[in-house]
């Protein structure tokens, strides 16, 4: 998740050495650097022959783009819509036992943003009940929220496997999807309640008195002000279900199946494979840096919501 | 237009020992201004969030225009409540704000506009109808929170405090202007403050509550003249009353030595009661300072312009006591000063129970 931001001009503490804060700029700078390095090196080997990612490592080379067209070549575009009508039918595997790339990114596509949106739909009234209508021990119940997530998610992946195989799951959309919406259920809920906590009490209060129903409460006089940590809340369920991978490789390896899994097929036991999968890597790894990048204000803004009036 | 009924009402919140209000008994009449006022945490709050439907009455009855609304939703009750951080939907323009208990109640567009606007014209806020409540100044928005409530034509307006949050001087002009505005619309409203002043210039009657009690209700020069207790006596008035516990005089509650001049009537009320437990209260314009009466040393003048508070010390049942004595402007009487402190006008008993001894 790249989360930049332009501080303002840090203005020199008061008493701290000249020297002690160049330093320190320094610091933050190399440390800075080195965890962006391995971003910028998987980046520039995408754009090298296999030859040269596989020599001793170079940054003068002869950038190409054929291996963005390696990866994606077996490409067989196909229309989103029809993708969505055949969403809850295992999908045949297609190019050889071959996850294509275009098969990979509109099945995360669909995955995610559905996964995402069940979360949303399920998480909202939750949150509004624990926030604003709390019941006796609501504290009990968003730790068990909370508790699903305590499990190391090997530990459950059998019986998991099994359900899915008996309810006839296995390599299809659906139950990643349904997965993903469980896996981001917990957090979803529980960020967005501490965003309607803030939302004030007297102004439901103003909204009962002025004849509005609970639901126009929550969609004209609540959404409205939690918006910017809905997006945020929103936008942290996208990222981690694009990301999943265990699940994926496990109950939906083939055809049917996500971009991490997909990146991962790219490697290959007959030659070299470093710069396809640096690719590869650069392709599963743009689309969320870019949701990052164009949610940052709101995002940042939704995370840090205690401060807005 | 409606009448407001409190019958034996009380609210105990979940927890807590005592309840916020008890049996709270009041009639509102029709198209009257009622003040309710006391000190912080007596309950001014919980009453007219009772009356609201914001806050469950735990036992007896609220009703608006005879109609038992106990158990009813606020949707139900045809209310409207400023509320003192005025509660403005951040998200819609200052037209929404006033115009959303319409849209809400499914009033056609047109005749929603015309009605905000007709509001927004009589509360000067016409150019602010597209801003935002955040790009509006504390008096707008108080202005907002009021329109929000006109736009609607509620049986009953509840105004919890919606002036504290305005400067000195805003706070006076606004006073008298939703005064007039309450006369005009004509409709039945509570009003919430804990500031005595605001009590006495704006209600028709005022309601002084203490520890969730109700101590007196009445207009409010009832309320400085003839105080129910000793309680309003001291909460009513600024400054306050000189309220001290009686000294025996030769068998007739005195200050400082001196023998207060009381009725007949009230001396023979008096008889039965241990004169130590009696208090009496003047207040600083009944005191005069001249040539005859307690003796004592000033130790503070309030110099108000138009007039003057001098602080008296005298000696009251063996120690030092401060009375407040009202003075012209420009008094002449300085810090140091042996003055002497004399009765001129009405004197206030209250029996051992607190409770006020009538002529
Ligand atoms: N939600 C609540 N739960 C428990 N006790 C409460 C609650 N709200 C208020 N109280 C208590 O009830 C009493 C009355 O509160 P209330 O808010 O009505 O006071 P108030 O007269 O409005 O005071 P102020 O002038 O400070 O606003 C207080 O002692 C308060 O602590
Ligand atoms: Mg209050």
């Amino acid at each position: 998740m790249a989360l930049f931001t332009r501080a303002p001009k840090a203005e020199p503490i008061l008493g701290q050495n000249r020297v002690v804060a160049a330093i320190l700029g320094l610091l933050t700078w190399i440390i800075g650097l080195l965890f962006f390095f391995p971003l910028f090196w998987l980046v520039l080997n995408g754009f090298k022959e296999e030859s040269v990612a596989n020599a001793s490592p170079t940054l003068v080379f002869d950038p190409t783009t054929d291996r963005f067209c390696d990866v994606t070549a077996t490409s067989k575009w196909v229309s989103w819509f029809t993708e969505l009508t055949n969403l809850c039918q295992p999908s045949e595997v297609t190019g050889g036992g071959l996850l294509t790339f275009s098969e990979a990114f509109s099945n995360s596509f669909w995955i995610v943003l559905i996964s995402t949106v069940l979360v949303m739909i399920l998480a909202v009234p939750a949150a509004y009940a624990l926030a604003i209508r709390p019941m006796r021990k609501w504290r009990d119940v968003l730790f068990f929220f909370i508790s699903t997530k305590f499990l190391p998610i090997v530990g459950i992946i059998m019986p998991v496997w099994i359900i899915a195989r008996d309810l006839n799951l296995l390599g299809t959309r659906t139950v990643l999807v349904i997965l993903y919406t469980a896996m981001n259920l917990p957090l979803a809920v529980w960020m967005l309640r501490s965003f309607f906590a803030e939302v004030p009490k007297e102004l439901i209060e103003a909204a009962q008195i002025d004849g509005c129903s609970l639901m126009g409460q929550l969609r004209q006089v609540i959404l409205p002000i939690v918006a910017p940590g809905l997006a945020a809340t929103a936008l942290l369920c996208v990222i981690f279900a694009w990301n999943e991978f265990f699940f994926a490789i496990q109950l939906n390896p083939t055809g049917a199946s996500t971009m991490p899994v997909w990146v991962n097929a790219q490697q290959n036991f007959q030659g070299q494979f470093l710069a396809e999968l640096s690719a590869a890597s650069v392709l599963a790894t743009f689309p969320v840096v870019i949701a990052g990048w164009v949610a940052q204000k709101r995002m940042i803004r939704g995370l840090a919501m205690g401060a807005i009036k | 237009m409606a009448e407001v009924r409190y019958e034996a009402a009380s609210r105990l919140y979940p927890g807590a020992e005592e309840p916020a209000v008890n049996k709270l008994n009041l009639d509102i009449a029709d198209g009257e201004l009622l003040v309710l006022v006391g000190p912080s945490g007596c309950g001014k709050s919980t009453a007219l969030r009772m009356l609201a439907g914001l806050e469950t009455v735990t036992s007896g009855s609220v009703h608006i225009n005879g109609v038992d609304v106990t158990l009813k939703p606020p949707q139900d009750r045809d209310i409207a409540m400023v509320f003192q951080n005025y509660a403005l939907y951040p998200s819609m323009t200052v037209a929404q704000n006033m115009g959303f208990a319409l849209k809400q109640a499914k009033v056609p567009k047109a005749e929603r506009e015309a009605q905000v606007r007709e509001a927004a014209r009589i509360l000067d806020l016409t150019e602010y109808l597209d801003r935002k409540p955040k790009n509006l100044s504390g008096g707008q928005r108080q202005r907002v929170a009021m329109g929000r409530a006109i736009v609607r034509k509620p049986q009953v307006f509840l105004m919890d405090e919606p002036l504290s949050n305005l400067d000195a001087k805003l706070r006076v002009q606004t006073r008298t202007e939703l005064v007039d505005l309450q006369a005009r619309l004509g409709v039945t409203t509570v009003y919430v403050t804990h500031d005595q002043v605001e009590a006495m210039t704006m209600g028709d009657r005022v309601a002084v509550l203490k520890f969730g009690e109700l101590q007196q209700v009445d207009a409010p020069r009832t309320l400085y003249s003839a105080p129910a207790n000793k309680f309003v006596a001291g909460f009513i008035g600024s400054p306050a009353m000189n309220l001290l516990d009686a000294e025996d005089v030769d068998g007739a509650p005195g200050i400082a030595g001196a023998a207060i001049p009381l009725e007949e009537s009230v001396l023979s009320q008096l008889k039965s009661q241990d004169l130590d437990q009696v208090a009496v209260g003047v207040r600083p314009e009944h005191l005069t300072l001249g040539t005859t009466g307690i003796e004592g040393e000033v130790t503070v003048v309030e110099e108000l312009g138009s007039e003057s508070f001098v602080h008296v010390t005298v000696s009251h049942r063996g120690e030092p006591t401060t009375l407040v004595v009202r003075d012209r402007g420009e008094t002449e009487t300085g810090r140091g000063d042996r003055v002497k402190v004399d009765f001129g006008g009405p004197i206030h008993v209250f029996g051992s129970d607190g409770l006020r001894v009538e002529a």
